[in-house]
């Protein structure tokens, strides 16, 4: 187990799969092993799929690795599907979409769920990205769980955000204003072949007109039949052409800036929260403090001040 | 953190019958198990790979054909030749009582067919897992 990290960067699949287990589950090992591969990262292009339940994200997904494959490029793909909440299980059904990929050495696939958390992602997301660089790959695609309107934590992880779209959601787009429709860096109609894709097209474009006015790039609407393998080819000279653009004008440094810090953030918030919650620290402060609060002996910001006051002294 | 259990649920070969094999995915789910369900027409190459790549501590097969002599024993022997013995096969499906014993020694450790209640496939699989 000593060696995951040098057997990382060799691009062996299986240490990769046990690597992201334990980043998953906070085990010290991973916290060592990414400490060593961090040098070695920073070279993939990371592309985020987000968009609405039932777009196509998946079948997106595979019709992309395949034409990145066929350039001989080597793509490590991140599928993730809600955690429920009540059991804390999870069904993960994005790799029925890519099974076909499965016997492919130079692809990589792992399913994950959200664990609680909230915007899309999943806490071990950044570790996974990292490591998944650091194992060989040229693109990363990261497929964030169905979005409804305010899901976009995808920003800060990706160097190119696609949003995926049908046809047919029609006023909707109106409505989707803020967030999600804010963050963009391509727009995918997929299932194109369905009916109200002009009008589709056209209330993005109006959207696009207002937000790109005076910037130096408009965001491009692409439409895709991905079932079809339709519009791939010119997806993927988007992606390229955003690449370009990004290196181009430095905001590549920017969007790299935002990741570590996002990563940064959750490292804390996550570290944090457990050593709050831990049986050896304040775990039972905490239940005695949310009795308190029911019976109104406290009210919560109090109860925080109390917890927070033991941590800061 | 607490570990989870990963599983892959899969149906290999030819055979389309894929309820009994959705029940038993949701039924892990809602045990707090993380359940990788990969679809229909898999070949036991494509779930080894998967069972690989997710990390999984245990694969479920679902077979309703026939084929399961070959088929199930084909993912047994692609594990032990990878060397990851360490995985729990069980399969669930229409299953001969005289294959049953055939199956165990190829290393599927539970045979689970029709009238099996979830919460038996649950405890078996939550005793067994050990990692």
């Amino acid at each position: 187990m000593n060696d995951i990290a040098a057997n990382v960067l060799k691009g062996d699949p299986r240490s990769i799969a046990r690597f992201i287990t334990l980043a998953e589950n906070c085990d010290p090992v991973a916290t060592q092993a990414m400490k060593k591969i961090h040098p070695h990262t920073g070279s993939a292009h990371v592309i985020g799929i987000t968009g609405v339940m039932g777009s196509g994200k998946s079948t997106l997904i595979y019709e992309l690795t395949r034409e990145y494959r066929k350039k001989g490029l080597k793509v490590g793909i991140v599928a993730i599907d809600p955690t429920s909440p009540f059991s804390g299980g999870a069904l993960l059904g994005d790799r029925i979409r890519m099974m076909e990929l499965a016997t492919d050495d130079g692809v990589f696939i792992r399913s994950m769920g959200t664990r609680g958390m909230l915007g899309g992602l999943t806490s071990a997301v950044y570790d996974v990205v990292e490591i998944l660089d650091a194992s060989g790959k040229d693109i990363i695609l990261v497929e964030t769980v169905g979005v409804g309107q305010a899901e976009v934590d995808v920003i800060k992880l990706a160097d190119t955000t696609l949003v995926v779209l049908v046809p047919g959601l029609g006023d909707a787009i109106q409505t989707l204003k803020a967030g999600v429709m804010e963050i963009a860096d391509i727009y995918v109609v997929n299932k194109a072949d369905r009916s109200g894709l002009e009008q589709t097209i056209a209330e993005i474009e109006s959207l696009i007109d207002i937000t790109c006015d005076g910037k130096d790039r408009k965001i491009p609407v692409l439409s895709t039949v991905a079932k079809k393998s339709k519009g791939i080819v010119e997806l993927l000279q988007e992606i390229d052409n955003h690449k370009d653009y990004l290196k181009k004008t430095k905001v590549f440094d920017t969007q790299r800036r935002l990741r570590y810090e996002a990563e940064l953030v959750e490292i804390i918030r996550k570290r944090l929260m457990n050593f709050i919650f831990d049986e050896s620290t304040f775990k039972g402060k905490v239940e005695t403090l949310i009795g308190k609060i029911s019976k109104k002996e406290i009210d919560p910001y109090s109860a925080a001040d109390e917890i927070l006051g033991k941590i800061l002294k | 953190m607490q570990r989870k259990i990963r599983v892959i649920v899969s149906k290999p070969g030819l055979d389309g019958h894929d309820r009994g094999a959705k029940v038993v995915a949701r039924a892990l789910r809602d045990a707090g198990m993380e359940v990788i369900y990969t679809g229909l027409h898999q070949t036991a190459e494509m779930i080894v790979e998967a069972a690989i790549q997710e990390d999984v501590d245990v694969i479920g097969l679902s077979l309703l054909s026939g084929a399961h002599m070959t088929l199930f024993i084909d993912v047994t022997r692609l594990l032990k030749e990878k060397g990851m013995d360490d995985v729990l096969v069980v399969g669930g499906g229409i299953i001969p009582e005289e294959d049953i014993p055939k199956l165990k020694k190829a290393g599927v450790a539970g045979i689970f067919g029709p009238g099996t209640h979830c919460d038996d496939i649950v405890k078996f699989i939550k005793k067994k897992v050990k990692r």
